[in-house]
Formats: C-alpha cells, sequence, structure tokens
C-alpha cells in the first residue's frame, strides 16, 4: 500500500501530527504497534498537565512549543471536546538559599513569553494554595497552567484525524525503513508499505528507527517516571498544580488535581535501558512517599487508589528534535518528545503538517473537518435531558461502572468510535469505567460482555491491553474436563 | 414512581432481610433498590455450602439461602427495582436512582436502611510494585467469572491474602483444575475463619505463608509470575526471601471495604475503624431515620449475623416511620479497651434497648485465654470467656434491658478483652 505520509506511533505527537496533516489532501497512514491510541509509553503515564512554559531554556524548540501548544490547548479543547482545566501551577521554593533557582525560573518564564508569571512571599503563597507549607520560602505562580486528560486529547487528535481520512493501523510494529525508488519502504511484521514520507514519532523507539535511516545518530534514553493516583474522596486537596522546586538534592514531585477529581503525586525519574519497562518498582513509590510532603503538609497518600509509571523518551542533548533528517529527505523525526510534550503536541503537529505539506507540495483540503464531537457525558446532562436520552437509548440508564458512574451508552460510544475501543483499558482510558476507587472490581466483567457483544467477538478474546493479555483462559468446566483428559 | 415510606438500598442479604422485618413490623410501603438484574447480592456467586448453620440449622448455598429471604420478599409482595442504581441520597433522605426503563427518577421516603455492602481492595489501593498485566483480579471478581459466567480466569494461581473470598477460591480454583501454588497472607495470622482454612486449604494440601507478600508482578501482556517475600514485624519485606512464582493468575484476597459513598455524600458520620456509619442502639446513623447493616455497616464473617442485624434495623425503621421520630434521651459512647478494635453500636441509649442488643466487635490481634466483659459506670456487669480471639472472627455480646434496669442510671458502658479469671 502507497501512502503519501506515514506516521509511526498513535502517541499523542504522532496522533497530532496526523490530525494536523489530514487538514491537507494526502493519504495518511499511522502505524501503531499497540491495539490503540496512547496505549503505552510516554502519553499514556504522565503528570497531566499542561506546562505553562517558564521551564523549557529559553530559545529552544521545547520553550517555543510548550509556550505555543498551551496557547493553543484551550481552544483546542472546545474544537476537539475534551477536558481542559486551566488551574494554574505554582513553584514552591522552601529554602531562601534556593531563590536563586526560582528567580532564574521567572526570568526564563518571562523571556519565553509567559504571561501573568509572578513571584509570591508569604501569605500571598496560601491565598492561591492553603495547603502550601507556611515556611514556603517564596513561590512562582503561573496562572496559564492546566490540566488535561492525556488519553482524552490523544483520542480527539486520533478520531480528528480520522474523521478526515487518516487510516489508523494497529497491532503492527514497523522492523525496517529504507529508501527505494525515491519512496519509503516501511517494513512492518505484518507486510510492507510505502510512502513519500515517514514521520517517526515512535517515542522511546524513535532512535531506533531514526538511526535505520540517518547517519547522524541520536540516542534516546528512556527515563521512567513513576506516580501515585489518589481517590476522590481527597480530589480537592490541592486545587492547583504544585511543583517543588528543584534542590542540591534533587528533582522533586508535583501533587495536582487531575480534570478527572483526582490527586495526582510524582513523577520520579530514573534512567532505565528497558524500552517498554513501565512496571513501578518499590523504591520509586517510596521516593514519592517521601518526596511528597516536602513542600505541603499531610498529603493523604493512604488514599491511593493505584499507581503507575510511564517512560519519557529523553534525547541526550535534552531537546526536542523536530524536523527532517539532514540526511533523509521526507524522513521526519518527532524525537526525544519528553516533557513538556503533551503540552507541546498540538504546536508540533501543526508545526510538522505545514513542513510537510510544503516539502510535498500538499493543498489544504477544502472539507476539512474541524471539529469533533466527544464521548457524551450523561451526568452533564439535567435530569430531563438525561431522561429524554434514556427513553430514546435505554443503554444510557445502566450505569456498569458504579465508581466513575459510567453507564452502557457510554461505553458502547466508545466502543463504537473510529479509532474505537478494543479491550479493557481502550474503554478505561475513554471513558474512565474501571478508573475509579475499585479499580474494574465491579466492572471489569460486565465491560467485557460488553466488548463482546459489541465487536461480536467470543468473550475469551477480549483483552486488557491487546496482544497476549487475555483476560480469561477458558470455560470453567471444560478446563476441569481437559485436566482428566 | 410510587412513595414508599422505607427505601432499602441494595437487596443482598442485609437489604432482604431488613425488607421483610420492616414489613412484618406493620410498615408495609417498602421498596428494595438493586443495581444487579436480581435480588440476592454476592449470595448469588458464593456457591459452596457453609450458609444459615445458625439461622436455619442447615447448609445451605449462598443461593440457597439468598432465595430463602426472596421468598420472604415474594410473599409479602414488597416491591423491588432491579437493575437500578441510586446516585444519591440527600439529607432530607430523598433518594435519586436511574435505570433503562425510569431513567432518572426520585423517591422520597420516611426512613433508608443502607445495605450497599462492601467491596474488596484493589491492587492499586495495596501499592503492589510491578508490571500490570491482565490475570491481576479481586477474588470476587475471578469467583463470579468461574460460578456466573462459567470462565476461568487462568491455570496457575498464585493468592494474596487469606480473607475468606480468597481461601474459598482457593478450593473453587483448585476443584476447577487450576493449580493454586500457594497463599500468602502479610499478617502472622489468617483473615479468613478457621473452617475456611481447613476446608479449603488443607483438605487440598495449598500451602498458607503468613508473614508473606507480593514484591513485584512480572510479565507485560498476561502475568507471568509473582515474586514473594517474607515480612518482619514491621511488615515491611525482608531482602533476600523474595521467591520467584511463575503464575498466570493472581487473586488478591486482601480486606473488605464497606461500600458508603452515597453515606458519606449524605452527611452520614463514619466510623474510621469499620469504614461504615458510625450506629446506635437502633442501627440508626446520626442522620435520623437513617439506618444501616450489613458489610456497608462493618464486614461481618458470617451471612446469619448479616440476616440478624439487619432485621433490627428494618424494624427499628419500621418503628421509627409508626413513630415519627427517633426517641434518644442519653447518648453514651461505648469505650473500648484491652485490643477490642471496634463495637458496633458504639452509640447506646439504654432506656431505648425494647428486650436486648447484640454489640458485635473485632479484636485487634489473636488472643488466648481472655474474657470479653462490659463495664458499666466503671463496674464489671458482665464477663464471657473466650479461650481464643482471632482479628477474623467476630466476636459479640448481648446487652439486654434487664442489665440495663438493673442499674439507676448509667453513665459509662467499656467493653475490653481481659485475662481470663475463672481459670
Amino acid at each position: 500500500m502507497t501512502y503519501d505520509i506515514i506516521i509511526i506511533g498513535a502517541g499523542v505527537t504522532g496522533s497530532a501530527a496526523a490530525r494536523y496533516l489530514s487538514n491537507y489532501d494526502a493519504r495518511i497512514a499511522v502505524v501503531e504497534r499497540a491495539e490503540d491510541v496512547c496505549a503505552m509509553g510516554a502519553s499514556k503515564a504522565n503528570s497531566a498537565i499542561v506546562h505553562a512554559g517558564f521551564d523549557a531554556a529559553y530559545g529552544s524548540l521545547m520553550a517555543r512549543f510548550n509556550v505555543e501548544g498551551s496557547r493553543m490547548m484551550e481552544p483546542l479543547s472546545k474544537q476537539l471536546s475534551f477536558d481542559y482545566s486551566r488551574i494554574g501551577s505554582i513553584v514552591v521554593c522552601m529554602d531562601s538559599r534556593d531563590m536563586p533557582r526560582l528567580e532564574a525560573l521567572y526570568a526564563n518564564g518571562i523571556k519565553n513569553g509567559v504571561e501573568g508569571l509572578e513571584l509570591l512571599y508569604g501569605e500571598a503563597i496560601q491565598k492561591i494554595e492553603p495547603k502550601i507549607k507556611s515556611s514556603a520560602y517564596a513561590a512562582l505562580w503561573a496562572p496559564t497552567g492546566a490540566i488535561i486528560c492525556p488519553f482524552a486529547l490523544t483520542a480527539a487528535l486520533a478520531e480528528n484525524a480520522a474523521a478526515n481520512g487518516a487510516e489508523f493501523i494497529f497491532n503492527t510494529t514497523v522492523t525496517a525503513i529504507a529508501k527505494e525508488q525515491g519512496l519509503w519502504s516501511v517494513q512492518t511484521d505484518r507486510g510492507l508499505m510505502r510512502a513519500r514520507a515517514v514521520i517517526n514519532a515512535a517515542g522511546t523507539y524513535a532512535d531506533v528507527l531514526h538511526n535505520m535511516v540517518s547517519r547522524r545518530h541520536i540516542h534516546i534514553t528512556p527515563r521512567r517516571g513513576e506516580y501515585m493516583l489518589l481517590d476522590k474522596s481527597v480530589g480537592s486537596f490541592v486545587s492547583r498544580t504544585v511543583f517543588q522546586l528543584p534542590t542540591e538534592l534533587g528533582k522533586g514531585v508535583l501533587i495536582s488535581p487531575t480534570v478527572h477529581g483526582n490527586i495526582i503525586v510524582g513523577p520520579t525519574a530514573e534512567d532505565i535501558m528497558d524500552r517498554d519497562g513501565v512496571n513501578t518498582t518499590a523504591a520509586g513509590l517510596e521516593l514519592i512517599r517521601e518526596k511528597a510532603c516536602l513542600a505541603v503538609d499531610d498529603v493523604p497518600l493512604k488514599q491511593v487508589i493505584t499507581s503507575f509509571s510511564g517512560l519519557r523518551a529523553h534525547e541526550v542533548s535534552h531537546e526536542f528534535i523536530v524536523g527532517e533528517a539532514e540526511d533523509a529527505e521526507f524522513f521526519f523525526d518527532l524525537a526525544g518528545i519528553e516533557s513538556p510534550g503533551l503540552s507541546s503536541a498540538p504546536a508540533i503537529g501543526k508545526y510538522i503538517s505545514e513542513m510537510v505539506a510544503e516539502r510535498l507540495g500538499l493543498d489544504e483540503k477544502p472539507d476539512f473537518i474541524a471539529t469533533r464531537e466527544g464521548i457524551l457525558d450523561p451526568k452533564r446532562l439535567s435530569s430531563e435531558e438525561r431522561n429524554r436520552l434514556i427513553k430514546r437509548e435505554p443503554a444510557y440508564g445502566r450505569i456498569v461502572c458504579r465508581c466513575e458512574e459510567i453507564s452502557e451508552g457510554e461505553i458502547i460510544d466508545a466502543i463504537r468510535r473510529t479509532p474505537g475501543a478494543r479491550s479493557l483499558d481502550g474503554v478505561k482510558r475513554r471513558v474512565r469505567a474501571g478508573m475509579g476507587r475499585c479499580q474494574g472490581g465491579f466492572c471489569s466483567t460486565r465491560v467485557m460482555e460488553i466488548l463482546a457483544r459489541e465487536l461480536g467477538v467470543d468473550i475469551a478474546g477480549i483483552t486488557k491491553s491487546g496482544g497476549a493479555s487475555r483476560l480469561i483462559s477458558g470455560l470453567a468446566k471444560q478446563d476441569k474436563t481437559a485436566e482428566r483428559g | 414512581m410510587k412513595s414508599y415510606d422505607i427505601a432499602i438500598i441494595g437487596g443482598g442479604p442485609a437489604g432482604l432481610a431488613a425488607a421483610a422485618a420492616a414489613y412484618d413490623a406493620g410498615v408495609k410501603s417498602v421498596v428494595i433498590i438493586e443495581r444487579e438484574d436480581s435480588l440476592g447480592g454476592i449470595l448469588n456467586q458464593c456457591i459452596h455450602p457453609g450458609f444459615g448453620l445458625h439461622t436455619f440449622k442447615q447448609e445451605l448455598t449462598g443461593p440457597e439461602y439468598a432465595a430463602r429471604f426472596i421468598e420472604k420478599i415474594e410473599r409479602r409482595g414488597i416491591d423491588t427495582l432491579l437493575s437500578t442504581m441510586v446516585l444519591s441520597i440527600a439529607a432530607d433522605k430523598s433518594v435519586t436512582a436511574m435505570n433503562r426503563t425510569d431513567g432518572v427518577f426520585t423517591i422520597r421516603p420516611k426512613a433508608v436502611i443502607l445495605c450497599m455492602g462492601c467491596r474488596e481492595r484493589s491492587r492499586g489501593a495495596l501499592n503492589i510494585p510491578g508490571y500490570r498485566p491482565a490475570g491481576i483480579y479481586s477474588a470476587g471478581t475471578a469467583q463470579k467469572l468461574v460460578n456466573i459466567m462459567g470462565y476461568m480466569p487462568g491455570r496457575e494461581v498464585v493468592i494474596l491474602g487469606s480473607g475468606d473470598i480468597g481461601l474459598i477460591m482457593a478450593r473453587r480454583m483448585t476443584l476447577e483444575g487450576a493449580h493454586v501454588k500457594l497463599v500468602a497472607e502479610l499478617m502472622p495470622y489468617s483473615g479468613g475463619l478457621k473452617r475456611n482454612i481447613v476446608q479449603c486449604l488443607d483438605d487440598f494440601d495449598i500451602p498458607l505463608k503468613l508473614s508473606h507478600t507480593v514484591v513485584d508482578i512480572h510479565g507485560r501482556e498476561r502475568l507471568e509470575g509473582v515474586t514473594i517475600a517474607a515480612v518482619g514485624p514491621d511488615l515491611k519485606p525482608i531482602a533476600g526471601s523474595e521467591e520467584y512464582y511463575p503464575c498466570d493468575t493472581l487473586l488478591l484476597s486482601c480486606g473488605l471495604i464497606p461500600e458508603n459513598e452515597l453515606s458519606r455524600a449524605m452527611g452520614v458520620r463514619m466510623n474510621a475503624v469499620t469504614g461504615g456509619p458510625v450506629v446506635n442502639e437502633a442501627l440508626e446513623t446520626e442522620v435520623e431515620g437513617v439506618f444501616s447493616a450489613g458489610n456497608a455497616l462493618h464486614v461481618h464473617d458470617l451471612v446469619d449475623h448479616v440476616s440478624e442485624e439487619a432485621a433490627a434495623a428494618g424494624r427499628n425503621a419500621a418503628h421509627y416511620v409508626i413513630n415519627g421520630e427517633s426517641t434518644h434521651a442519653e447518648r453514651i459512647e461505648i469505650e473500648l479497651a484491652g485490643g477490642v478494635r471496634y463495637a458496633v453500636p458504639s452509640i447506646i441509649d439504654p432506656s431505648a434497648i425494647a428486650q436486648s442488643i447484640t454489640v458485635r466487635m473485632r479484636v485487634a490481634g489473636i488472643m488466648k485465654n481472655k474474657q470479653l466483659s462490659v463495664y458499666i459506670n466503671g463496674q464489671r456487669a458482665l464477663s464471657r470467656p473466650r479461650p481464643v480471639m482471632t482479628p477474623g472472627e467476630m466476636e459479640q455480646i448481648v446487652l439486654t434491658k434487664k442489665l440495663m434496669d438493673s442499674y439507676e442510671s448509667i453513665n459509662s458502658i467499656l467493653i475490653c478483652a481481659e485475662d481470663r479469671e475463672d481459670k
């Protein structure tokens, strides 16, 4: 199959590239080794923050895309219907000796063009966030900091791209890339694909792909970040994203509300060898517990409902690599997209789409669909509207996930989308069934039944997250019979 | 929607017993609201025998036990709303619920009985490090898969936690042809009933390792194995004691948590130890006309006790509806000592005890040669020998009206475990 553009990787960066490129008249394929968008690596597990942009070094691509992405995010959230909440972020400096660092952040932010930055002292700090320790010396307040749901952003971008003709090809791993007769040959474990241009958005594998076509090697280190998620009952513990100013003793952890009303605490930062090493560790979780209370007292860590870990694709230069490889024409890298990658995704997507369109001479589509309708959340309807909906579609009257109060109607919607949910995790990431305090103990069997029915497959084929992640091993009585021979 | 005098939230064993008792006590306008499509609650998936020994002097399975109560409901013509989820209960006791046919609706009962049961502690809440593959189930979810849906979660099984459901599932999985390699328990004692240890583990040669826990989970897609380690007295893993167990299934039976989201949201005061509402001798919460019973109130070992407790709540709710108010002359908070962790009820008005009340409790550790004593006004009022007490087995003491009436006034009630004196 020959495409104009093959995007490798359906994380937030690849999906953003697809979305903005789908504005042009081109055949686009997004190839993803997992079974879904946003299913592994960095997009799946991060702080879910839209950084204001004061941290990234002035003059860097990181700074440029962060600030631009942060500005794009709110209007985009309305266009593509995903949750966005500008709660602001605050960096806490506990010790006057660390003030030069805080002042440097402030100055850097001003140079980056971040709006509304303010240095706060004394009680002004607790006015912004009462939970910050009164012993805090100073703080940097960034009112443009925001929170989003990374799954929702990625799904929104991908669905909008698909609505505009981009093809998502899952469960497909790229094994080799080579130039043949002026086209890129992309060899996968499921066959050969060709394209005029390739966009490398492969996260922790982006260096492997890049180094297949370029002699100017890049090197990506998977940097693991572990997190804890706290129950909604303590969801109002803080109302801003609270960062700890890095000190001689290292980087701190952040504490932030999420758009869904939980509290997130993390991350750790540990360079590892394994590009898929998304396991949590006893040491990492312990470190979070230790650091959580440095700037804020009595973080309710007993209310943890889950812990998880994500990988940041850290490039040695600590800079985004965005653009055409110097010695590989029409091979475009979106590599080294670590923090603030989520914040930057829309800006990176827009930038690369314009670059690729120009290089390939693509025209804008007259019929581009710029908006996407989100999955209907009946909780946001009035009782009357909700009752009309249930009368029309009774599935919205059946609650499947009690913790998050998710109805069957929402789950069916998640499955029927393109690209839609194919697994328990796919459903969970789109509509939160199983993401609450019981962690799917109650709803997972129900969601499995709905998935099997909607997809027209046997329930034994339903997985947690694709691949070999089967949830059941067979029929109960049959297993026993087999055992007895 | 019809109006009702009493709304019972949950149609499991507690809700069923409460409804029948309320009806028999004179309130005919009762509704049970159940989120599943059938009554019976968790009993429906408990297909093993052992239920009803106290109540019916017979060994019944869970569904058989439930059927006896469902029959009572049907005979009395008590209304039930199935496949209906209660979304909220307001402070004025109006109950907002939803289902496929009626949509969102509100009923305004005079009394509410909270019988929502409990849920299992999840892997996330346990903070077990490692990967998050398929194949990790709470024991109850696995029980539903096997007993209700007819599917096996896996073949090579490790169970963490020796709660009763975990023990029952060790036997069930074995009977279904799976290989249960180990039950690991963090504490130095089992959280389950002695009879389940014998009948579910010993009889099948399944090893129980006390003071052991899972310290790592391996496998990226499907579970491949777990690392088990011994823990010290501080419950922290002991370095060097790690052992790898290949397995495709990890079942968790690490504690049950009363489900009280609705109770909390409506402003019911909670007991930090039980995870259930604070109740008085009438099993009434601190919101007047709102009662609680069963595992939503505190986690029980035996369904017989749930039924008994819920029937009392049902009678008391009926009494409240008929009289129109709660009358409480006094409020004595039961004091605890000697390792008694909690008592339910925890608040007593001695003059309000009609005949007798049962106070249920658990102790903090394994205790031998003790007696459970009640002190009234600082004087020992009664004492019951207890050769062995464990946290996994609920204790109870009956306080009679006769005993209460023998005091001119009561200022304090203390329950304690103390050394046995009649040896």
